[in-house]
Order: structure tokens, then sequence, then C-alpha cells
């Protein structure tokens, strides 16, 4: 069976006064029907750029996409002619940004936004569009639907916004739902909510999710594979656990062991990365994370490495790395008599 | 309550909140009525001991920004008092009030937004040296500066450049040097973490830890990330809309949580472990269903682990 998406060779750049902007390199993967795919990269990854101009929302200029290819179900997407980017966009593959403060219209009802792109799409009545919407918000869990509907932004909290636009990601039984850091900006109750509601949709209506995070935790609690992106290039990528319990990328690795896994200071330092990320204006001539690598070779600053198959890990457990960070970890473990797992 | 009985330490504190309550509105409009009172803070009272870390949790609009601003006086407090090395400072005049700014110091949580764009990040270090009259002459006061950044990780060369030149790290590591400039003996951090990048987090936490046994500081770390303010903190006290419903020992709070608040929100911090993560089931916690009473006090559960009472 063809996958649900591939991209290949993706490249996006920004043109910025203080120069060009290489945000995405020749970034190559495919996404199952059915997957989902957790994205963790801190600003400047290119996890997020990628996403939006797979669906043409860059802005352009000073976005453009160099190179590539997108394909959705057979079709690229970089090359659709307007309007049935449109068609795609919403009804076969549902956003869901970051910030429900700001991604709702505040002067319309939440009826109106959630029945808008069921009117433009499938060109629903206003009552067959009014039900439906109140299907919507009871299946996204909010209460009181039909009541709530008629309502407006400000008169919802930010953890029931941020179902809203769920709703609306869904409301077309989108194939694939792309969720860009759709829990950030709520407290971790509600975090907790709305990754369960997730999870709780996956299983009834078996949506393709694309779930971009900077938090390693919400993606191993929801993503099947998981994608780890740095300085615009995937440094790994594989199944969530061969990735989060045998990491191969020294990023992934450092990531991992910077955090407090319940630790206690005084006993324990947290392990930190040095240096500061790249600037994309002027990237790294090789691998992007080699100037804060501790395990980089001589060829990690000159020659940027392939994403190839970790030999001997689960398949589709992929790295790019030129040095072998398992080799090097057991090697800094004999020096010091301490395991170097994170 | 009296505030020996909030701390396990038989120092004095070195900041004493009591009773702090900030409540927003409530005024008379002027047609009739009143505005309505949002109390933000809500009877609030903690310790913080020398050299310690007091952490303060909480979901957004649970007042914990609130009370560190209240408790620095950048905003007055409606009722309560604030008391430092026992002298009650609540309301002194500004100039009053002056030499308590010295030792009391806050750092905010945008390091984009708090840092001044036309200034060199070397003359934003100096100013409160300036203010307090305390940068000696040109090269004394160049000295120190370059101390300062050193202190925190920064090549001193920096000190002619501007913000923009810097990473979110690096500028969080200047309003560190800044807050530190006065030599103070308590900082409130307002979410110093929260918006630097995951492999930044690391970095700044140690630089706190490193500062804290190097010159004896004591934090209020106001945060929302729990697995950090376990790892950090000495004490942890958590909010729920303006009012503290359990604060003690770290430990206590992370092994024996006992208000039904603190146990969802531990139970829904998200592990970097899919193996945990699958399992997790988080509880859920409704917060209008299960308000606070006005009436209720911290009981003592033994070893300075107080809950708020039904």
């Amino acid at each position: 069976m063809a996958p649900l998406l591939e991209v290949r060779n993706l490249t996006v750049a920004f043109d910025t006064p203080s120069g060009t902007v290489h945000a995405v390199n020749d970034v190559s993967y495919t996404l199952e029907e059915g997957e989902t795919l957790g994205i963790v990269g801190e600003s400047g990854s290119g996890k997020s750029v990628h996403a939006l101009s797979m669906v043409g929302l860059i802005a352009s200029p000073p976005g453009r996409v160099v190179a590539g290819e997108v394909l959705f179900q057979g079709r690229n997407l970089l090359t659709l002619p307007k309007r049935e980017l449109f068609e795609v966009r919403g009804k076969e593959i549902g956003f869901v940004f970051q910030d429900p403060m700001t991604s709702l219209n505040p002067v319309l009802t939440i009826e109106r936004q959630i029945a808008e792109p069921l009117r433009r799409h499938f060109g629903m009545s206003a009552l067959a569009a009014s039900n439906r919407v109140v299907e919507l918000l009871e299946l996204v869990g909010i209460p009181d639907a039909a009541r709530r509907a008629k309502q407006y932004p400000h008169e919802f909290s930010g953890g029931m916004r941020q179902r809203v636009m769920i709703a609306i990601g869904i409301s077309c039984n989108p194939k694939l739902l792309i969720a860009d850091e759709a829990t950030t900006a709520l407290d971790v109750t509600v975090q907790a909510q709305i990754l369960d509601l997730v999870r709780d949709l996956k299983r009834r209506i078996g949506t393709t999710v694309i779930w971009i995070t900077h938090d390693m935790g919400v993606v191993a609690g929801l993503a099947d594979t998981v994608q780890v992106m740095y300085g615009g290039r995937i440094m790994e990528r594989g199944p969530v656990r061969p990735v989060f319990h045998d990491p191969r990328s020294a990023y992934t690795w450092g990531l991992l062991k910077s955090l407090p896994h319940g630790g206690k200071r005084g006993v324990t330092r947290l392990y930190q990365i040095p240096g500061n990320p790249p600037d994309l204006t002027k990237p790294p001539l090789g691998d992007p994370f080699a100037p804060r690598n501790q395990f980089a070779t001589a060829r990690c600053h000159t020659e940027v490495p392939p994403l190839l198959d970790v030999a001997g890990s689960t398949p589709g457990h992929k790295v790019a790395a030129w040095y072998d960070l398992r080799a090097e970890l057991a090697g800094q473990a004999e020096l010091t008599g301490q395991e170097g797992q994170p | 309550m009296s505030e020996t009985k909030l701390s396990p330490q038989q120092t004095q504190p070195l900041v004493s909140v009591q009773n702090l309550s900030k409540i927003y509105g409530g005024e008379k409009r002027l047609l009739g009525g009143n505005v309505p009172a949002l109390k933000a803070v809500n009877d609030v009272s903690f310790d913080v001991a020398p050299g310690e870390t007091l952490g303060l949790v909480g979901e957004s609009g649970s007042g914990k920004s609130t009370t560190g601003r209240v408790l620095l006086q950048l905003e007055a407090p409606t009722s309560g008092d604030i008391l430092y090395k026992g002298q009650n400072i609540t309301g002194l005049s500004k100039s009053l009030l002056k030499p308590y700014r010295r030792d009391m110091q806050i750092i905010f949580q945008d390091p984009y937004a708090s840092l001044n764009p036309r200034m060199t990040v070397g003359e934003f270090v100096a100013e409160p040296l300036d203010v307090h009259g305390l940068g000696g002459n040109r090269s004394e006061r160049q000295d120190r500066v370059a101390g300062l950044f050193k202190k925190v990780g920064l090549d001193p060369s920096f000190m002619k450049r501007y913000p923009h030149e810097f990473s979110g790290g690096q500028r969080q590591r200047v309003n560190i040097a800044r807050a530190i400039a006065l030599d103070p003996a308590f900082i409130v951090a307002d979410e110093p973490i929260t918006a630097l990048d995951v492999s930044i987090q690391a970095q700044i936490v140690n630089l706190f830890q490193d500062l804290q046994d190097e010159l004896g500081l004591a934090y209020l770390f106001i945060a929302h990330d729990l697995s950090m303010i376990r790892y950090l903190c000495h004490r942890v006290a958590v909010m729920l809309r303006g009012r503290i419903v359990e604060i003690g020992p770290c430990e206590a709070i992370f092994e024996n949580p006992q208000h039904p608040y603190t146990q969802a929100l531990l139970s829904a911090i998200p592990v970097p472990d899919p193996d945990i993560e699958r399992d997790r089931k988080p509880m859920v916690f409704d917060v209008n269903a299960n308000m606070p009473s006005e009436t209720a006090v911290l009981q003592p559960l033994g070893g300075g682990h107080f809950v708020l009472g039904a």
C-alpha cells in the first residue's frame, strides 16, 4: 500500500534582510495511514516550517520552497493548483495550531467558525452544519455543546478553545491531522486531557496524526514514530521505543539526558548540551549539531551525514551520524566506570 | 498561622509573606454596582529561608506570578505583610524601600522582552550598579561587569554587543547577570526557563544552582515544569485560584501529595519514556467543582507539610 504522505527532499528557505535562512534542508520521510508521527525539535529546527510549507501556508516572500516533493495520496501538493490545494487544506488535511487565543476569530460564534469549512467543502445546509457542529463539540468533550456553540471565543477557557480548534481540525474528517505545539500553551492537567482526546479520536476515527512539539514526554505518550529535527534536518527517526531507549544521535541522547528524570540536585547534576542552536543564515557545513557534539568527528564538520538505517536496531530506526554513539558511550563508560545511557 | 509553623528550618526566615492578598477590581462603577472583584492572591503565607529554593507551581491564572510581583512590591498588596529579615517592608515609600530593592531581585520569563534593545548588554548589566551608586570609577565598573559576565558563563568581550546578537539562553544569562549585580540575597525567578529551547534549559538550571551554591542566594522559583521544580527546589507550594492548597518539602509533595489538585497535577506530567507513558492514566480534576472554600485553612501533616483542609 502506498503511504498516505511522502515527503521527498523538502528544502525551504526564507530570504530575510540579514541573509537567507535555510530553515528546512533535504527532509524526506513517509507516513503510513493510521500512524502517529511525533516531530520533536527546538525553535529553528524546521519542524513547524516544514509542515506549513507542505500545504502552502508559509508567507511567500520571504519563504520559498527551494526543492522537493510532498506526495499526499500520490498527488504532489507543492505543484497543485491553488484551488485544489484549498480543497485539500481543511478537508483532507486538518490543522491545529499552538495559540488558541489568536487562531479563533473573536467576533464570530464558535458555531460559525466550525461550520465554515463544512459549508465550504461539503456544501452543507445551515441546519446540517449546525447539527454537525454540536456533534463535533460533543466529540471533543465540550459539555452542553448546543448552548456553547452559540457562544464567542472569549467565553471559552484556554483548554476549551483548544478543543474547539481540534474540532475545527477534524470537522471534515481529514485523512491527516497536523498539530503544531497544540498543547504547549496549556496547563499540564489540560494538556493531559487533550492528549487523551487525541488518542481517543485515533481509536474511533483512525486519523493519521503529525504531532509537532518540543516536549519529549508528550511524544513518548502519543506517537508511534518519533522524528527528531535540528537545524532544519532530521537527525534521527524511528519507532518510539528504540529512539527513547537506545538513541543513536548525540542530539537525541543529549536532549533525553538533560531532562531531570525525577532526579534531585545535589545528588545528580543535569547534563547540559554545550553551546547554542545554530544561526541558520550561516548553517554549519556538515552535521548541524557538530559544533555542540562532544562525539563529533572531523567528517561531521565538513560533510552532512545521510539518514541511514541503524544496523541491528528495530526496523525503521534511522540516524544521521558519522560517529557511532553506542561505541563512543561504551568507550566512555569504560573510562569512567559509569553508564552513559540517559 | 504563624510563620515558624510553615518552615522546617529553625533559622529566621529571609523572606516571610503573611496573609498576602491581591484583589483586582471591586471598585464602584460610575453608574452603580461594583466591578467584579478577582482575588488573584488570596491569603497566602509562606517563608523562604536563606539559601533555600521555594518552588511555586500552579496553572495559569493561579496567582503564582502575581504573588512574586506583590512580594517584591512591584504591585501593592491589597492586604497582608511582607517581612524581610524580620522587618516589615509592606507599603514603604520608594526611598525607604530602595535599600531592600538591592537585596531582592527578579528574573522574568521572556529573555527577549526584558532586555533593552538600544542598550549594550554591558550597560544593561551595569545599570543597577549606577542606580545604587555602586559602579565606582570607570575601570572598577568595567571590572565588576566583566566579573558578572564570567559568573554567568558569558565571555566578557560580549559586553559591547546588543541584545539582538544573542540567543535566548545567552540573553537569559544577561538577565541573570543584572539580577545578581547588586549582590542580592533573594531572587524571584518567574518562569525563567519556559521560553528557552529545550537544549538550553539544563544550562540555565545548572547556572541557578551554581549561583546559589556560590552566593548563598534564596529563590522563589515560579514554574509550571514540575520535573524541573522537583529537581531544583527544597520546598514546593502549589497554588490554585489564588490560594496555596499544599506546601511542604519537595519529597513530601512529590511522593505523598495530599490535595486532589496536587495529585492531578503530578499525574499529568508527561514522562519521556514510552513504556511509562503508555499505561499512564492522568487524573481528572475539575477546578470549578473543587474551588477551595473561603474558610479552609492549611492543616499541618508534620515535617513542614501542610494541606488546605476542606
